[in-house]
């Protein structure tokens, strides 16, 4: 009877719920583009360190990062899903599109976020593996289920999320955390403000129809401009500590001095620039090009120290 | 006594995304298994089988 049924290509009714989704919609599921970032910044702060771990290790050690870290971009859609059917930067995404069950992203999401964090644990330390056990926590229960609806310092303290790959990185291959992937952390913690702020100026419509309590929403765009502005203050300067602590090269001191520069000059036009068309223009630059800023510093390091560019800035 | 379960007949398009489901996860499994041998290979060294028992 049940081959019969196997042959016939039929399911019992009560099971009519089953998956839509194809493959690329449980890979879009662990969105993608957020994962390469991961992927990228656990990299450098595998790289600036310098151990002498098995490759094997080291390659094992980031996939279970870009695993976890996708593992919480997977439940944060599934406990968002109601917020991203409004906003049209995410109605698209598999589960208010219909492609795939809540239940069938919650089983995903907590079966690659338990796989992650054993097979990390098991393959480098327990040290490694429990910071990337903390970066899920942190992303899935602080950011989005309390933060992210409650108070528009959301991006702020939920940014340490996205900025830990490099902390975990380095535990998993020297068993300790240093200043170096401190300061990395640093870099990515204080460059998510400017960065999500600079797309909520943009996107504020969406932000307020979903009932997502972001800085232009709160406490207005004026503001959000004046934060945007300070946080960039702060960012330039310490995107030139790693050439203070002596992991920054040459290379890096130039593209950290003119990114900064860069990222000072962009924050004072949105300042300045406050009404119509060019206010928003000016706020788009600005985010696609802290996108740029931060892919350039992180890349330089990685050419640094790990195809042998780096030149001393000092002596 | 006669079975009263309902059935759905699935379209063409939903078997092949089962399908292709279904060889993904068996492709993951395989290099979830692989990836356990790398690992034991590397921790535990070539001669992990070569112990006195």
């Amino acid at each position: 009877m049940s081959n019969s049924l196997a042959d016939n290509r039929v399911e019992p009714l009560a099971t009519a719920g089953v998956s839509q989704g194809d493959v690329s919609d449980f890979f879009a599921l662990l969105k993608p583009r957020v994962m390469f970032l991961v992927v990228f910044t656990a990299l450098v702060g595998m790289v600036v360190s310098h151990s002498d771990v098995h490759p094997v290790v080291a390659f094992v050690s980031l996939l279970m990062i870009a695993i976890g870290g996708g593992a919480s971009g997977c439940l944060n859609m599934w406990w968002d899903a109601d917020i991203d059917a409004v906003m049209t930067r995410t109605r698209k995404r598999p589960i208010p599109a219909g492609k795939i069950q809540p239940g069938e992203a919650l089983a995903f999401g907590v079966t690659l976020s338990a796989g992650s964090v054993i097979i990390l644990g098991l393959a480098s330390n327990w040290l490694a593996a429990g910071l990337l056990a903390f970066t899920i926590f942190f992303y899935v229960v602080v950011y989005s289920m309390w933060l992210k609806r409650s108070t528009p310092q959301n991006i702020v303290i939920g940014g340490a999320a996205g900025a830990l790959p490099p902390i975990v990185a380095q535990a998993a291959v020297t068993g300790h955390v240093a200043w170096d992937s401190v300061v990395l952390f640093a870099i990515i913690f204080m460059w998510t403000p400017p960065h999500f702020w600079a797309l909520a100026l943009v996107k504020s419509g969406d932000y307020e129809r979903a009932g997502i309590p972001m800085m232009p929403n709160v406490a207005g765009p004026d503001s959000t401009r004046f934060q945007i502005l300070a946080y960039t203050v702060l960012l330039a300067p310490l995107g030139l500590a790693p050439v203070a602590l002596g992991f920054g090269g040459l290379a890096y001191a130039i593209i950290a001095l003119i990114g900064g520069l860069g990222m000072l000059a962009l924050a004072v036009q949105v300042y300045r620039l406050r009404q119509g068309e060019p206010a928003m223009r000016v706020a788009q630059h600005l985010f696609g090009f802290s996108i740029l800023y931060l892919f350039l510093l992180f890349a330089t390091l990685l050419a640094e120290h790990g195809f042998g560019f780096f030149r001393p800035v000092f002596g | 006594m006669a079975d009263r379960t309902e059935y759905v007949r699935l379209t063409p398009e939903e078997q092949k995304r089962r399908r292709r489901r279904s060889l993904a996860l068996a492709l993951t499994l395989a290099a979830f298994c692989i990836l356990l041998f790398a690992i034991t290979l590397v921790k535990l060294g070539p001669g992990v089988l070569q112990r006195p028992l």
